[in-house]
């Protein structure tokens, strides 16, 4: 039997094996380096500025604070400390050191060395379940948004109607519909024609006679009410953003979530009803006439604030400013604001009011042309305080100036804020605005808080039963296949590298409790595929084959029936993943990259160890 | 070392009476269950509050109870969580209490006196919440069976398809009669768990169909009974392998998993150990009494026919 070996493999393959796994294992190195404390500094406008790191170091260094590593990118940056005593300095340093537009945050980073990361290698993302945190799931209420918008039209409508002379008709809203009532049908067809001059493009009206009057009936047309909608999902989203940085949570998540409701998470974060009361209070904004006749830095300095008057400072300026006292106007009258382009092709943002609003300010503003006006933004601020080494946090109402701009004419429903710097400038006071407008109420659906001690305890549990499972199987697999036995071992000594490596790698993966509990079962059913050849190949060799043909047709034969075994395993862990939500789609997670690993490694990882230990023998006895 | 004779030759097939009354007992006993029992299911579903806090030294659950009920919360389930220091309050949804999601904070203040627990979880699922995610699991349910269907019936032959789901509806109906007999909980991760059963039992079936297949294709006989007996035969060992390894690493989650994931440890456990008898006695029976023969199996024809060819 002059024919070509068998069983062996050419170079590339164990290379491209070895590679695989050489690649893989070094992006699982990171999960061995230990986290440490770290400072973490951000800027709430996204953009951090080049000098802060140097500016910090100096202020670190005057304080005697030794840092144990930084880390830049990603328009954060990242300070190492040895301990957490040093830490907390530092936090405090940091926080004096920068302005209130910077966002300091107390966090653990991965001890991981620059020569690794500079691969981009990172650990594994855990889930809330296993660092601690809080999960809140909030739910946008969009009737009381339509409601709210409709209502608003609602006010309008008298104000439009009178202005058009008509008289004798009284204004309802209930649910989502508006009814305009008339006397006769003459004004009505008068009073249909404005209001669709008006709101054609924003509403549906349709017309109905009742015993009690001629009706006109207005509901906000589909298209409108989408654009209502995803406003205020977006509203609240940068409301919650706004507080959530205040908050000095690392890494926390916002996101929306289908049509009508935000997912927070804030990792780390231990007191729930505190994180409760920021998510639930809401921020409002006012307009308000400058005190333009006094002083300001003379009232910030000396503390006598002129009679009628209230003491601000502007955001991002921090320059005192003295205020009237009177509220011109308030953010719930605000419907809508954007940042768009004035007349001159300069950035603005364009307001719109409702009708009562529209009315109340119209009067003021003639009243006070050439006269400057402020926006202030209130809002509650989370600090925190270091009580006796023990961090406290705690709410404070904050009022800052956003804006400041002189009134050029009598304002209305629509008017715009000029002279603005940049549209970034725009962008964000419209976005201000917006968040201070009263948005659609929000409510809690869903709250899922690990304790930091639960999450540790999760991950030890976790790792001890991996590592009981893995050595339970090992045992087995040897004392039954012996030497093949010691390939499948290796291969899912492989297997598990595989796993870690790509959950490392995929930047979206986190590792969840189930998840562990994934790869826990994929230990167990990962030497399925071996199980399969090995018995095979038994087989063959009874059947009275040689040794090296059984190798070849136990692997062969076993094929097509691991991939059908391991494809409909990987539907139902597809399937799992589009449905599960947080913790479970961590499970599908781990169970799909695990199957698909577990058939590289116990196909053609066990195949190149067994070749190379009996491809060149003749008729080697096979220990399996 | 084999566990199992070189030439195995049980008659699988001849005991198949037998094991379907077992199966149907089974089956029976399980579905009345699920409705007179009612399964244990877990806030994830039914939406609730549930506080888990641990004390530092073992607190009895009455001085617990006792609090809660001074603060005005009465309805409150209280019982120990592992071990006698930690301890899990469970809430029902509030009706009448206009934010639903304060009521975890209620408890934690209430709890305040008994000795300043430290709070490990808190979990808060609103009734609509739940009632999306029991119909989400159960469409989950659905559309992976529906996906195994087709593939199986691509890859295989119809009388395939339907006896690998008809296996695994017989597993998950099992398994869930178990949740409901024991009163074990039955939560997010046991539906997980569940969807994990589905796809190891299917494994173990589809190895067994694969073997059916091919000896079907090679036999020049055509007795459906002894060549199913003789591939049951010819894969028993790999089955029982496979199922031994799955379970120790089962056992090693159960009993050191912590108690978190108790209940899918559980349903796994039980789901491999149904799924590996219910590929033999209920997938291969099926094709037994859907008279799956050697024509139905051989390699596909030129013709992209019906595929059932008329039989001999």
């Amino acid at each position: 039997m002059a024919v070509a070996p068998l069983n062996r493999y050419p170079l590339w393959k164990h290379l491209l094996i070895l590679a695989v796994i050489m690649v893989l294992g070094l992006y699982t190195l990171p999960n061995l380096y230990p986290d440490i404390p770290a400072v973490q500094v951000s800027h709430a406008s996204g953009k951090l500025d080049a000098s802060t790191l140097p500016a910090l170091q100096r202020a670190l260094q005057e304080e005697g604070i030794e840092v144990h590593s930084e880390e830049q990118g990603n328009n954060r940056l990242l300070l190492r400390f040895t301990d957490t005593e040093q830490q907390l300095q530092a936090f405090e340093a940091s926080k004096e050191t920068l302005d209130g537009r910077h966002i300091v945050a107390l966090n653990l980073a991965p001890s991981v060395p620059g020569w690794l990361r500079l691969l981009g290698a990172s650990p594994m993302n855990l889930g809330l379940d296993l660092r601690g945190g809080v999960h809140f799931l909030l739910q946008v209420d969009m009737k009381a948004a339509g409601a709210k918008a409709i209502n608003n039209y609602a006010t309008s409508f008298r104000v439009n109607l009178r202005e058009a002379k008509l008289r004798r008709f009284s204004v309802v809203h209930t649910g989502d519909e508006a009814r305009v009532r008339f006397r006769d049908a003459e004004s009505r067809a008068a009073g249909l024609e404005v209001l669709r001059k008006e709101y054609g493009n924003e509403l549906d009206f349709a017309e109905e006679d009742s015993q009690d009057g001629y009706l006109v009936i207005a509901k906000i047309s589909e298209e409108t009410l989408r654009e209502i909608q995803s406003l205020a999902i977006q509203q609240n989203i940068q409301t919650l953003r706004n507080r959530v940085n205040e908050l000095g949570v690392a890494e926390p998540v916002i996101q929306q979530q289908g049509a009508e409701r935000i997912v927070v998470q804030l990792p780390g974060v231990q007191d729930t009803a505190q994180a409760k009361e920021i998510l639930g209070a809401t921020a409002t904004v006012e307009f308000r006439m400058v005190n333009e006749q006094s002083d300001p830095f003379e009232a910030a300095e000396t503390g006598r604030i002129p009679p009628g008057s209230l003491l601000y400072y502007e955001r991002d300026s921090r320059n005192p400013i003295l205020l009237k006292r009177a509220v011109m106007l308030t953010g719930d009258s605000i419907i809508n604001a954007n940042s768009g382009f004035d007349e001159n092709s300069l950035p603005a943002v364009i307001i719109t009011l409702d009708g009562k609003g529209a009315a109340r300010f119209s009067k003021v503003t003639a009243e006070n042309i050439k006269k400057l006006m402020a926006v202030v933004f209130i809002d509650n601020k989370t600090v925190i305080i270091n009580k006796d080494g023990e961090q406290i946090r705690k709410t404070v109402k904050s009022e800052e100036v956003v804006s400041v701009a002189r009134i050029q004419e009598q304002l209305g429903k629509r008017f715009q804020i000029e002279g603005l710097d940049s549209t970034h400038e725009a962008l964000k006071l419209a976005l201000l605005l917006r968040a201070g407008a009263l948005a659609a109420p929000v409510e809690i659906v869903e709250e899922r808080t690990v304790g930091p001690s639960l999450g540790q305890q999760n991950i030890d549990l976790g790792k001890k039963s991996i590592v009981i499972g893995f050595i339970l199987v090992m045992i087995f697999m040897v004392v039954y296949y012996r030497l093949f036995g010691i390939a499948a071992d290796l291969a899912l000594a492989a297997n598990l590298v595989l796993i870690i490596g790509i959950m490392s790698l995929i930047p979206g993966a986190t590792l969840t409790l189930p998840g562990i509990a994934g790869i826990v079962l994929t230990v167990g059913m990962a030497v399925d595929a071996n199980v399969l050849i090995f018995e095979r190949i038994r087989e063959e060799l009874r059947n009275g084959n040689s040794p090296q043909a059984s190798i070849q047709a136990g692997y062969s034969k076993a094929l097509s029936t691991i991939a059908d075994a391991n494809v409909t395993t990987l539907i139902a862990a597809v399937v799992l993943f589009v449905f599960g939500t947080g913790p479970i789609k961590g499970f599908a997670v781990t169970l799909s990259i695990g199957i698909v690993c577990s058939m590289f490694t116990a196909i053609m990882g066990t195949r190149a160890l067994v070749n190379l230990y009996y491809g060149s023998r003749k008729s080697p006895r096979l220990a399996v | 070392m084999q566990l199992l004779k070189d030439k195995l030759n049980i008659d699988f097939m001849g005991k198949r009476k037998p094991a379907l009354i077992l199966s149907c007992a089974l089956i029976v006993v399980s579905l009345a269950a699920i409705p007179v029992r009612g399964l244990n299911l877990g806030i994830d579903f039914t939406g609730g509050t549930l506080v888990e806090v641990g004390y530092p030294d073992s607190t009895g659950l009455e001085k617990v109870r006792q609090a809660l009920v001074s603060s005005g919360l009465e309805n409150a389930i209280v019982q120990h969580f592992g071990t006698t220091r930690d301890v899990l309050i469970r809430l029902p949804v509030a009706e009448s209490d206009r934010d639903k999601s304060s009521l975890s904070s209620k408890v934690i203040d209430a709890l305040q006196p008994t000795g300043s627990p430290e709070v490990k979880r808190v979990e808060f699922v609103g009734p609509q919440v739940g009632g999306e995610l029991r119909d989400k699991g159960g469409l989950a349910m659905l559309y992976a069976l529906v996906g195994i269907l087709i593939y199986v019936a691509l890859r295989f032959e119809w009388r395939f398809s339907l006896g690998s789901v008809a296996a695994l509806v017989h597993d998950v109906i099992l398994v869930m009669g178990f949740f409901a007999l024991t009163q074990t909980e039955f939560d997010l991760t046991v539906l997980a768990a569940l969807l994990a059963v589905i796809g190891y039992s299917l494994n173990d079936t589809i190895v067994v169909f694969d073997r059916i297949r091919e000896n079907f294709r090679r036999t020049r006989k055509d007795i459906p009974e002894a060549t199913i007996n003789e591939s049951i035969n010819q894969t028993f060992s790999r089955t029982l392998m496979t199922s031994i390894t799955t379970l120790l690493v089962l056992f090693a989650l159960f009993l050191f998993g912590g108690e978190v994931i108790h209940a899918f440890s559980i349903a796994l456990i039980v789901g491999v150990i149904v799924g590996t008898y219910s590929s033999i006695y209920i997938a291969s029976t099926s094709l037994l009494a859907l008279k799956v023969s050697k024509e139905d199996l051989m390699p596909v024809a030129k013709t992209t026919g019906d595929g059932d060819g008329s039989q001999v």
